[in-house]
C-alpha cells in the first residue's frame, strides 16, 4: 500500500449542507489503495452524502478531495472513468430485465451490441442471476437486486468501488454473498469504500474504519485500533433481583477494571471490556458472592456502544436534534 | 436456484483496465438511452395509452364539436383543423417527457447514469429521442383518422412527411422546457399542474382551432407570436402545397431558442440535482 503513487482518496474538510441543514460538517479522510475502507455511522450520519460527493454526483460546498489522484472539482470526468458506485437504493431500471440492464450499461461503457450481450451473460452467470436474467428487476428479491446492482458496477472493473450500505436489509445468506463479492474484488486489486451501520460488518470486511456521526469523523483506524479504543466486547449480565444490582456492579467493576455502562433496566449490568479482561470469571464470582444470574452474554459492542465509548453519549437516530456543536 | 458463487466466479469476470473499451461517444450513448426508452415501452405498453387514445379523442372531439359551428360544415373544417390537431396532439404529449424524467429521478437510477463516464446530457437526449417514436405513433394515428374524416392535403403525402419533421423538431426543442421543469419541481402533482398551466394558453390561444382574424386585437397579438401558431402556420403552408420559407425558418428559430434557453439550464440543474 505504501508504495502506491497516491492514496485512493484524500479528502480534507469536506462540507455539504442541504438548505440550512449541515449534512457533512468537515470530513477528513485518507483512504489507501487496495483493501476495504469502511465508513461506519448511524442513520443520518452523512455516509451517503460523503460517498455521493466523492463519486462526483453531488457538488461539494467546501473542502478539497483527490480521488485516485484527480481533483474532485476539476477532473470529474477522469474520476468517473475509474470509479463505480452502487448506491444505497437500487440504481437499476425496474421495468427492464436484469439482462437488459447489464446490456445497456455495457454498451454505454463502449462494448458493441454483441459484446455487450456477451458481457451481460458473463456477469449474470458469475453473480448467480442467469435463471432470473429475463425477468423484470421489479420482480427480483432484495439480494438479487443487490447482486445485479453490484454487477452493473463491475461491467468495467473500477479502480475504486463505492458501496453504500450494500447489505442493509439483506438476509444472512445474501449478506454473505455480498461479502464474498467484495473480497473477490479486493483480491483482484480494486479498492472498496463501503458504508455500513453494522460494526460487525465493518469489523469483518474493512481494513480501516472511519466512524462518522453528525457529519464528522469521530474515530478512525484499523479494526483493532478501534477496538482498543472502545473495548473488545460487552459483558451483559441480568440479575434475578434488582436489589443486588449495586453490589454486583461494584464486584464486577473491580474484577473487569471497567465502569458499568449507563442502563435504565434495573436488573441489567453491562460492561465494555478489553481483550484480556477475565470475563470467564464473571459468572463464578457472581455465584460465589450469592447473586442469582438469569442471563449472561459476551458480545461484540453494538454500534450504539461504540458511540457511547467514543463520544460519551448515545448516537442520535436523527441528526435534526438540537445538540450544540462540540466545538 | 441461486447458489452462492465461489469466489473465483466473480474474479473471473473482472477485466483489467487494459481490456476496457473506450466509453460510448455522445451520439452512441444517447442512442443507447433511446433504446432504453424503447425497451420500457415493450415492457410497459400501457404507457402508450396517452399517445394512442389521446389523439383519437382530440381529433374526433374537436372536429365534430367545432366543425359545424366554426366552418359551417365538418368537411370544410377538417381541411383547416387536422394540421392543427396534429400539432396540438404532439405538443400536449411532450408534457409526458417531464413526467417520465421525474419518475426516473425519484428512483435513484439517475445516480447510476450520472456516475457513468459518458457525455452527461446523454440520458436526457436519449429520452427525448425515444419520445420521438411516441410522437410518430401519435402523429400516425391522428393523420390516419384525419384522412378517414376527409382530410386531403394538396401537397400530397410528401408534404405530410415534411410537416411531420417540422413538428418533431419543434417537439424535441419544447421537451427541454419540460425537462427543466421536471428537474425544478419535486412532486409529480406539482409538475402536472405547472405543465397544464403552460400548455393551455399555448395550445388554445393559437391558430389551431380558429383563424386569429376572428379574435379581439389583444389576443391576436399573443396568438401571432405564440410558437405553437408559428409551427401550425408552417405546417398548413406545407400541407396545402405552398410552403413559405420564412415560416419554416421561424420554426427552426423558435426551436433553436428553446434548446438554447432550456437545454443549458436543464443540464445545470441535472448536474446539481441532489
Ligand atoms: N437531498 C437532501 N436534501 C435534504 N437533506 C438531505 C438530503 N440528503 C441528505 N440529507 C440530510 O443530510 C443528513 C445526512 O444524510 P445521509 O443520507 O448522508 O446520511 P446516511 O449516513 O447515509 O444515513 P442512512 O444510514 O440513513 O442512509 C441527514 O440528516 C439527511 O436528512
Ligand atoms: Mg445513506
Amino acid at each position: 500500500m505504501l508504495d502506491s503513487p497516491e492514496p485512493a482518496v484524500v479528502a480534507t474538510g469536506l462540507r455539504k449542507a442541504f438548505g440550512g441543514k449541515v449534512a457533512v460538517a468537515g470530513v477528513d479522510l485518507t483512504i489507501p489503495r487496495g483493501g476495504v475502507f469502511g465508513i461506519l455511522g448511524p442513520n443520518g450520519a452523512g455516509k451517503t452524502t460523503v460517498i455521493r460527493m466523492l463519486a462526483t454526483l453531488l457538488p461539494v460546498d467546501g473542502g478539497q478531495a483527490r480521488v485516485l489522484g484527480h481533483d474532485l472539482r476539476t477532473a470529474g470526468g477522469e474520476i468517473r472513468r475509474r470509479v463505480a458506485l452502487t448506491g444505497q437504493f437500487a440504481s437499476l431500471d425496474e421495468d427492464l430485465t436484469g439482462r437488459e440492464n447489464l446490456t445497456l450499461i455495457s454498451q454505454l461503457f463502449g462494448y458493441s451490441a454483441g459484446e455487450a450481450r456477451q458481457r451481460a451473460r458473463e456477469l449474470l452467470a458469475a453473480f448467480g442471476l442467469l435463471d432470473a436474467a429475463d425477468r423484470q428487476v421489479k420482480k427480483y428479491s432484495g439480494g438479487m437486486r443487490r447482486r445485479l446492482d453490484i454487477a452493473a458496477s463491475l461491467v468495467v472493473t473500477p479502480e475504486l468501488l463505492f458501496l453504500d450500505e450494500p447489505t442493509t436489509g439483506l438476509d444472512p445468506r445474501s449478506r454473505n454473498q455480498v461479502w464474498d463479492i467484495v473480497r473477490s474484488l479486493v483480491s483482484a486489486g480494486t479498492t472498496v469504500l463501503l458504508t455500513t451501520q453494522y460494526l460487525d460488518e465493518a469489523d469483518r470486511l474493512a481494513d480501516r474504519i472511519a466512524v462518522i456521526d453528525h457529519g464528522r469523523v469521530i474515530a478512525e483506524g484499523t479494526s483493532d485500533e478501534l477496538k482498543a479504543l472502545i473495548g473488545q466486547g460487552t459483558v451483559k449480565v441480568r440479575l434475578a433481583d434488582p436489589a443486588d444490582r449495586r453490589r454486583a456492579a461494584e464486584l464486577l467493576t473491580a474484577l473487569l477494571d471497567s465502569e458499568p455502562l449507563p442502563r435504565t433496566d434495573p436488573v441489567e449490568i453491562d460492561f465494555t471490556v478489553t481483550g484480556d479482561a477475565p470475563v470467564a470469571e464473571v459468572l463464578t464470582r457472581l455465584e460465589a458472592a450469592g447473586f442469582a444470574v438469569t442471563a449472561f452474554s459476551l458480545g461484540q459492542p453494538s454500534l450504539d456502544e461504540v458511540f457511547l465509548a467514543i463520544t460519551g453519549e448515545p448516537s442520535h437516530e436523527d441528526a435534526d436534534d438540537s445538540r450544540e456543536d462540540p466545538e | 436456484m441461486t447458489t452462492v458463487q465461489p469466489r473465483s466466479e466473480v474474479s473471473s469476470v473482472l477485466r483489467p483496465a487494459a481490456e476496457h473499451p473506450e466509453p460510448a461517444s455522445p451520439l452512441r450513448a444517447s442512442l443507447v438511452y433511446a433504446k432504453r426508452a424503447m425497451l420500457k415501452i415493450r415492457h410497459v405498453p400501457e404507457q402508450l395509452f396517452d399517445v394512442t387514445v389521446f389523439p383519437i379523442m382530440m381529433t374526433l372531439m374537436f372536429t365534430f364539436l367545432f366543425g359545424g359551428a366554426l366552418a359551417g360544415s365538418v368537411d370544410a373544417y377538417v381541411q383547416y383543423l387536422i394540421p392543427g390537431i396534429f400539432a396540438q396532439t404532439i405538443i400536449m404529449i411532450t408534457m409526458y417527457t417531464g413526467l417520465t424524467l421525474n419518475k426516473d429521478i425519484e428512483k435513484g437510477i439517475f445516480d447510476r447514469f450520472r456516475s457513468l463516464p459518458v457525455w452527461r446530457p446523454a440520458p436526457l437526449v436519449g429520452a427525448l429521442l425515444g419520445d420521438q417514436v411516441r410522437y410518430l405513433l401519435a402523429g400516425a394515428i391522428t393523420m390516419a383518422l384525419g384522412f378517414m374524416l376527409g382530410f386531403r392535403p394538396e401537397g400530397g403525402l410528401l408534404s405530410v412527411l415534411v410537416a411531420t419533421v417540422l413538428l418533431l423538431v419543434f417537439a424535441f426543442a419544447l421537451s427541454w422546457m419540460w425537462t427543466m421543469i421536471a428537474l425544478l419541481v419535486r412532486t409529480e402533482q406539482a409538475l402536472m399542474g405547472i405543465s397544464m398551466f403552460i400548455l393551455m394558453p399555448l395550445v388554445f390561444a393559437s391558430n389551431i382551432f380558429v383563424d386569429p382574424a376572428t379574435m379581439p386585437r389583444w389576443l391576436q397579438g399573443f396568438v401571432e407570436v405564440n410558437p405553437v401558431s408559428v409551427v401550425v402556420t408552417a405546417m398548413r403552408d406545407v400541407m396545402s402545397g405552398s410552403p413559405v420559407a420564412s415560416d419554416i425558418l421561424l420554426v427552426f428559430v423558435w426551436s433553436a431558442i428553446l434548446v438554447a434557453g432550456f437545454g443549458p439550464i436543464s443540464m445545470m440543474l441535472y448536474n446539481r440535482k441532489t
